[in-house]
């Protein structure tokens, strides 16, 4: 690089350069968390809908599942599951889990109450009614 | 014995001895998950799939952590010119680190999921079961502790040292990067809310300070291996780290397209984004360059080759596999699908898992007091170099590959087909991605079978010319 151009003003550069982009990401931020509650269903999730998140998180759900494109890709899409399939085969499957079909991709028992089903399916229910902008492109996922 | 320029370095060591350790066990679990892809039952329900891809990514972000704190210790003396603040402090750090890496992993694997957030807790603050962040509350505490303790000595090393950019940018990446994990315990019951800031520890994590950490390292190599003017180096590194944050703090958006922030992500993240691959070329540029212009001619080949390959490596996994479908157009049909996974493999081993071992191939030989490995050593060594390299980049084309054709069957073609019907007719390509990770893993054996090969007499010349015979 030229001698014109100093190690100082490559510092100041760099320092000058992440100051802004840190204050309009978070101007851009604050925006965005403005926006939020008009794009999902209800202003907050409701108390099934948190507690289906819980029973999400603590079965590491997206261990193998993507919910909106994130997570693992070796279980289908489940942010639109609910779209897809329905309350009640949601519920009906996770119960039957696991397949034992002979080398089938194999999910576990997870021994959830009927009421940790509601939640369950109270979560991906609400996440289906999110605004993706569209996506996924079709049901498939 | 060679002497170390400052002898609290030594405490690198151990930290890079774990990391490799770690590393293979991160190799081990990589191949049962690829074997899992096509025979579904396997291991099953010993080890299902989500727990060993938890122990596969957590192992791999463990030693890293491992590697960036252990480069932290060989290169912050030296540039500051000075002992570390307290080598045991370091030590002890090392072991409660591992301790806590170790259990974490003993208990994915020993207990269900649910038990382990019900036996440490995770009902006083609900932060388990997120994609890298699924380790239990009281790992996630350690992990902080330790970061603040090792920020605490590095900080203070460097205070009554000299001030070199390239320890500057290195502790800035630091503190970023302990800071930044502080998001992992925010997690709100509203999904959105949770993956916008979940991110902020993943993307700017690895797409932000992760490459400050990154660049300091390179450019302390490239400084002693090369002997190029510290001013020129330094100024390159200003470079690179600008275009890092100028571009990738705005460039999370790409992670805002489809999950309930508003469109104008789209544009956004897509315009910044498209800008990532930028000081990625930056970094390799940095590195030709500066081995083009180099003053003397280090006997470490190895390492050299490192820093270099790191350099090509780094702008395709992470700059041309990233740029491949950050765009939203495109990434609507990509998102989630084999080709993200394609890219995450290039990207993190050509950047992270390159540069550490970059900085080990250079600092180890010191750290066993000699200058460098002999000369077997280091071509078994380049062996390893190449055969782990050529199979990731094997490995990352067979999931490219079944990436594109999952996305066509899945989400492109007039009458769209289910996912599990989709998979099984990319097995092909998964058993190829399994046979170039078992070419991974022996390019890992004969790296590691590197440490212990020897020659003839350690001397080698180091670039001194011989007068010739008259």
């Amino acid at each position: 690089m030229s001698a014109m151009f100093t190690k100082a003003m490559a510092r100041n550069m760099f320092y000058g350069g992440t100051v802004f982009f840190i204050l309009l990401f978070l101007a851009l931020t604050f925006h965005t968390i403005r926006q939020i509650p008009q794009r999902i269903p209800g202003e907050t999730p409701s108390p099934e809908v948190a507690r289906g998140k819980m029973l999400w998180e603590t079965r590491n759900c997206i261990g193998c599942h993507t919910l909106l494109g994130e997570g693992a890709y070796f279980a289908p899409e489940l942010g639109n599951v609910y779209k897809r399939r329905g309350g009640e085969f949601i519920k009906v499957w996770i119960k039957v889990q696991p397949t034992k079909v002979p080398g089938r991709r194999q999910m576990p028992q997870f021994h959830f109450t009927d009421q940790q089903l509601d939640d369950l399916v109270a979560f991906l229910k609400w996440t289906s009614e999110i605004n993706t902008e569209n996506w996924p492109p079709n049901i498939q996922g | 014995m060679l002497q170390l320029p400052y002898k609290s370095q030594a405490v690198a060591k151990p930290y890079f001895i774990a990391a490799i350790g770690l590393f293979v066990g991160q190799i081990l679990f990589g191949l049962i998950l690829g074997l899992q892809y096509v025979i579904g039952d396997f291991l099953f329900p010993a080890i299902p799939f989500n727990v060993a891809r938890m122990v596969h990514t957590n192992l791999l972000i463990v030693w890293l952590l491992f590697g960036f704190m252990g480069a932290a210790y060989y290169l912050v003396p030296e540039e500051s010119e000075t002992e570390l603040h307290s080598p045991l402090l370091a030590y002890v750090l090392f072991w409660v680190f591992l301790i806590a890496g170790v259990l974490t992993v003993v208990g994915y694997l020993a207990v269900p999921y649910a038990t382990l957030a019900e036996m440490t807790g995770n009902s006083l603050l609900e932060t388990m079961g997120r994609e890298f962040l699924e380790q239990p509350l009281p790992t996630k505490v350690g992990i902080v502790v330790v970061a603040l303790a090792f920020l605490y000595n590095i900080g203070m090393t460097l205070l009554k040292g000299r001030k070199t950019a390239i320890s500057m940018i290195l502790l800035i990446g630091l503190i970023g990067l302990a800071v930044l994990f502080l998001f992992a315990f925010y997690n709100p019951s509203n999904l959105v809310k949770d993956k916008y800031f979940w991110w902020w520890v993943v993307h700017l994590w690895v797409e932000g300070v992760w490459e400050l950490i990154m660049a300091a390292i390179l450019g302390f190599v490239l400084l002693r291996i090369t002997g190029v003017d510290r001013e020129v180096i330094e100024k390159w590194l200003y470079v690179i780290v600008t275009l890092a944050l100028v571009t990738g703090i705005i460039g999370t958006g790409h992670h805002y397209y489809w999950i309930g922030t508003p469109g104008y992500w789209q544009w956004w993240g897509g315009i910044f984004s498209a800008l990532e691959p930028l000081p990625f070329f930056a970094m390799t540029v940095f590195c030709f360059n500066m081995v083009n212009r180099r003053r003397r001619q280090h006997p470490n080949k190895a390492a050299t080759l490192w820093a270099l390959g790191t350099g090509v490596m780094a702008f395709l996994g992470a700059g041309v596999w990233g740029f491949l479908h950050t765009l939203a157009p495109i990434n609507y049909y990509t998102h989630g699908s084999q080709i993200t996974a394609a890219h995450g493999h290039l990207a993190f081993f050509g950047a992270y898992v390159m540069v550490v071992l970059t900085i080990i191939s250079y600092a180890m030989p010191m750290l066993r007091g000699r200058e460098v490995n002999p000369e077997r050593a280091q071509v078994l060594e380049m062996w390893s170099f190449w055969l782990m390299t050529v199979s990731m980049v094997f490995i990352t084309l067979f999931l490219t590959a079944a990436g594109i054709l999952q996305v066509w069957l899945q989400r492109i073609i007039p009458d769209p087909q289910a996912f599990m019907g989709v998979q099984d007719q990319l097995a092909l390509f998964y058993w190829m991605r399994w046979i170039a990770g078992i070419v991974f893993f022996i390019g890992l054996g004969v790296y590691i079978y590197s440490f212990f090969a020897k020659d003839k007499p350690e001397t080698v010349p180091t670039g001194e010319v011989q007068p010739a015979t008259t």
